[in-house]
């Protein structure tokens, strides 16, 4: 579905995206594993266009999306999570959902608020609610419940269990594993290995904008030493 | 008391076009971030196209049809103007915008002038609505009522399409984060055309609508976009209820104001302003700019170096040649030079407190203009010798500085602007009105240098060392240490302060000898002109200041200098043909698309280009 190929992305003069190839298939649920710094945000950025590589090629379904602006992306069916969330403070519930609401598209499960409402209670409770008068954990339930709004076709999370209450992380996890069961293909950045094994099919362990390893799960138990090497315990 | 009322109604019916143009700038800036000088262009295009709309429309059906037309004519003309000079440059930093905008200012002037002529026009009456209706007795105009009516109506739309529609929606979450909007599917594009659009549809209502009460003319673009300043500072920059609260303070405000203090008209509006801002620093509904929260941050500054030898051997080199110039050169162009180094030194100053300090002055003419002022009142009222009257201007400039600063280096960014340009209009207003003093648009004349002066080639070396003296001395404090602190505080106020700089003293300390500098220009200016009228302090000498560094460049210290040497020569070719101003506008938006880092900037860029491939090639 997404074939990342050999892209190099730079902040200014620093390279942080080296040579980096992965691909993202229909239905599965991906974890881009690393640690801070390791280029998980700027991979996510990458591909919506928000950071533009100078080298490589993104394709999602058979296009070149290099070059393309970002809500050309988004309209083709990529939905990106931010890590800071960046919900809109000065805008209520609703209408932070209203911002993300686009037409149905026939490869992806569609939402309305309703449902989206069934999915994420607590929105419910405070859909007149603006977005400044909110925790942390509801801001983020906000923002993914805004991009599907978008009707993507594949979510990119980006950290979602980021500062977020262990209680919530569990919801947050049951949350993705819905989604995944509605059809949508997702991709999540992670540092917090626990819950990305509850999630993900597939894990891909970059480091210094590189990738260290592809595989599953139970790959990557079986080389402890990986995971030593690149990831935070 | 019926007297008092009738005032009133006449002052809510004013604010009904004042509301629709604020409203509309108050709209593109939340979202766009651009303050569109240019506003007060569309609402003097709606105005025209009013008026030739309504006469081949007839009747009440085509009055009212002609102002529903000339909103949407406007606001195409406001697309257009979005997609060709503004799409190319929202990454670009604030003053670019702001300079392409003025240079649209100057191409619509021209265009107007070309197709309606150079007569003001007398706006047709409203058909059905000519007379008068008594209320209490006394005669208020049946279009006044009819304004007021309509005046709520605008708002409730206004405030509808802003929190109810879709568009609305998309408009609050674009002023305050335009990248996520676009990674949710929005295309931001369209969505600024449409703003502008809409912004610019606003003021040509606004211009229409005021026909019956006032007409058309050439300089209503400029009369209005102060008045429209004052009420959207006033109202809170991006507030819709707070433009119009404000609108009708102003309009009321005024309207007492001619009946009762007939002198002070102009100058009241920014009293109130400036009252207003004390207490309430970012408007009536006003929200505090946080610095960075829209997340344009450009790339760093590269720091400025003191010159090399062979800059130092070219700048001295050029001083030889300006030394040296009478020998040369005829009477003329010891004169222009004159106006070039005058211009430099008033363009320097600007560039210093706008490039080193980060603080983009819109009213610098206030301290040029002041400073001349202040030197050509002494020897007109008291015969003041000129050498102590030319003393005198830097140091009133810079006292005029330091009051004027107190209130504005507390605000940044665009409310910074806002309120410099506003205390500039007031210092106009008060040279312009204040006629006992000022003599009015009059001027003062007969204000020449002492006998030892007089002639051109001494006059000439005098404004020579003074002007260069000035430049380098703006210069040298720019590579001091208090130079470093203004220029740590432009970078990153927070850490600035944090390493024991109080950063806004020593903006507050800038801005005055900024002033005191321009005012130093001034001096040099009106004995050299032996003569000054209030245009020394209008809006357009500030911009002549902004463009000139802009166009020499803003992140290089020779830009000013350079720029100002340019606009000379181009302007003194320029003003012998008869649509100049449509030819500078159009000159203006192009440096701004095709030159992004103003003149000196470009060629720098070159230079490293060459010298880069000239070591690949070896």
């Amino acid at each position: 579905m997404l074939s990342v190929e050999r892209i190099h992305s730079y902040y200014g003069k620093a390279h942080i995206l080296n040579d980096l190839s992965f691909e993202v298939r229909r239905g599965e649920v991906v974890a881009l594993l690393g640690r801070n710094g390791a280029g998980k945000s700027t991979t996510m950025k990458s591909v919506m266009q928000l950071v533009r590589p100078k080298q490589g090629q993104v394709v999602f379904q058979g296009e070149n999306l290099i070059g393309q602006p970002a809500f050309r992306v988004a309209k083709d069916g990529i939905g990106y999570v931010p890590e800071d969330r960046r919900i809109f403070t000065d805008l209520t519930v609703i209408e932070n959902l209203e911002v993300g609401r686009q037409p149905r598209r026939q490869d992806a499960p569609h939402w309305t608020v309703e449902q989206l409402f069934e999915i994420f209670p607590n929105l419910s409770e405070r859909r007149a609610n603006r977005g400044k008068h909110m925790s942390g954990g509801e801001q983020q339930m906000l923002t993914i419940a805004r991009t599907l709004m978008g009707n993507p076709s594949l979510l990119l999370l980006d950290e979602p269990s980021e500062g977020i209450a262990p209680v919530i992380v569990e919801q947050m996890a049951a949350t993705i594993l819905k989604l995944k069961a509605e059809g949508l293909t997702v991709m999540i950045s992670e540092q917090n290995l626990h819950f990305a094994r509850a999630v993900a099919d597939r894990a891909i362990i970059i480091e210094g904008g590189e990738k260290k390893f592809d595989g599953s799960f139970k790959e990557l138990e079986a080389h402890p030493e990986i995971r030593d090497a690149y990831l935070s315990v | 008391m019926a007297f008092l009322f009738a005032q009133f109604l006449t002052g809510l019916a004013n604010a009904a076009a004042l509301f629709l143009v604020a409203s509309g700038l108050s709209l593109i800036f939340g979202v766009t971030r651009i303050v569109n000088f240019a506003h007060g262009s569309f609402y003097m295009l709606g105005a025209f196209i009013g008026i030739y709309l309504m006469e081949i429309l007839p009747g009440a059906v085509g009055f009212w049809g002609a102002i529903l037309l000339t909103g949407i004519a406007v606001g195409l003309i406001g697309a257009f103007v979005e997609m060709v000079v503004l799409r190319p440059i929202y990454r670009a930093p604030e003053l670019f915008q702001l300079v392409a905008t003025f240079g649209v200012i100057l191409v619509i002037q021209d265009l107007a002038l070309m197709i309606w002529g150079a007569e003001d026009r007398l706006g047709p009456r409203a058909p059905g609505l000519r007379g008068v209706w008594r209320i209490f007795g006394e005669p208020v105009p049946k279009y006044d009522i009819i304004l007021i009516a309509i005046t709520p109506f605008i708002l409730f739309a206004l405030w509808y399409l802003i929190t109810k529609t879709r568009l609305g929606v998309l408009v609050r979450a674009a002023t305050q984060d335009r990248e996520m909007v676009g990674a949710l599917g929005v295309n931001q594009a369209w969505l600024f055309t449409g703003v502008f659009a809409l912004g610019s549809a606003l003021a040509g209502w606004g211009g229409a609508l005021q026909l019956p009460k006032g007409g058309a003319d050439l300089l209503m673009d400029f009369n209005i976009i102060g008045a429209v300043f004052v009420v959207v500072v006033i109202g809170g920059m991006g507030s819709l209820p707070g433009a119009f609260i404000a609108s009708v303070l102003i309009s009321v405000l005024n309207v007492f104001g001619v009946t009762y203090l007939p002198q002070s008209t102009l100058v009241l509006m920014f009293v109130v302003m400036a009252v207003v801002l004390i207490i309430r620093p970012y408007g009536l509904l006003g929200r505090e700019e946080v610095a960075g929260e829209h997340g344009q941050v450009g790339a760093p500054e590269t720091p400025i170096r003191p010159y090399g030898p062979m800059g130092q051997a070219l700048i001295a080199a050029l001083l030889l040649g300006l030394a040296l110039l009478p020998l040369f050169v005829d009477q003329f162009m010891l004169i222009l030079t004159i106006d070039m180094v005058i211009f430099a030194l008033f363009a320097a100053s600007l560039h210093f407190i706008l490039g080193s300090g980060g603080l983009v002055s819109f009213g610098h003419a206030a301290f040029f203009g002041g400073g001349a002022y202040a030197a050509a009142l002494l020897v007109f009222h008291t015969d003041t010798p000129m050498e102590l009257a030319f003393l005198f201007a830097p140091l009133a400039a810079g006292l005029l500085a330091l009051g004027i600063g107190w209130f504005c280096i507390r605000l940044t960014g665009v409310y910074f602007a806002m309120l410099t340009l506003a205390f500039s209009q007031l210092v106009w207003s008060l040279a312009f009105q204040w006629r006992a003093v000022t003599r009015g648009d009059d001027g003062l004349v007969n204000i020449w240098p002492s006998e030892w002066l007089s002639g051109t080639e001494t006059y000439y070396y005098f404004a020579l060392i003074l002007g260069v003296g000035g430049i380098l001395f703006l210069r040298h404090v720019i590579h001091s240490p208090f130079g470093y602190a203004l220029r740590a505080g432009r970078d990153s106020p927070r850490q600035a302060e944090a390493t024991g700089i109080d950063v806004k003293r020593v903006q507050f300390v800038a801005f005055a000898l900024a002033g005191a500098m321009a005012g130093l220009a001034g001096g040099i200016f009106v004995f050299a002109k032996g003569s000054v009228f209030p245009t020394e302090l209008e809006i357009a000498k500030s911009f002549d200041a902004l463009i000139v560094v802009f166009l020499g460049g803003v992140k290089t210290l020779a830009g000013g200098v350079v720029g100002a040497g340019f606009m000379t020569v181009v302007e003194d070719w320029l003003t012998r043909l008869e649509y100049w101003r449509l030819l500078l506008g159009l000159v203006i938006i192009a440096v701004v698309i095709v030159m992004p880092e103003g003149i000196v900037g470009t060629l720098r860029t070159l230079w490293r280009r060459i010298r880069n491939t000239d070591e690949e090639t070896v």
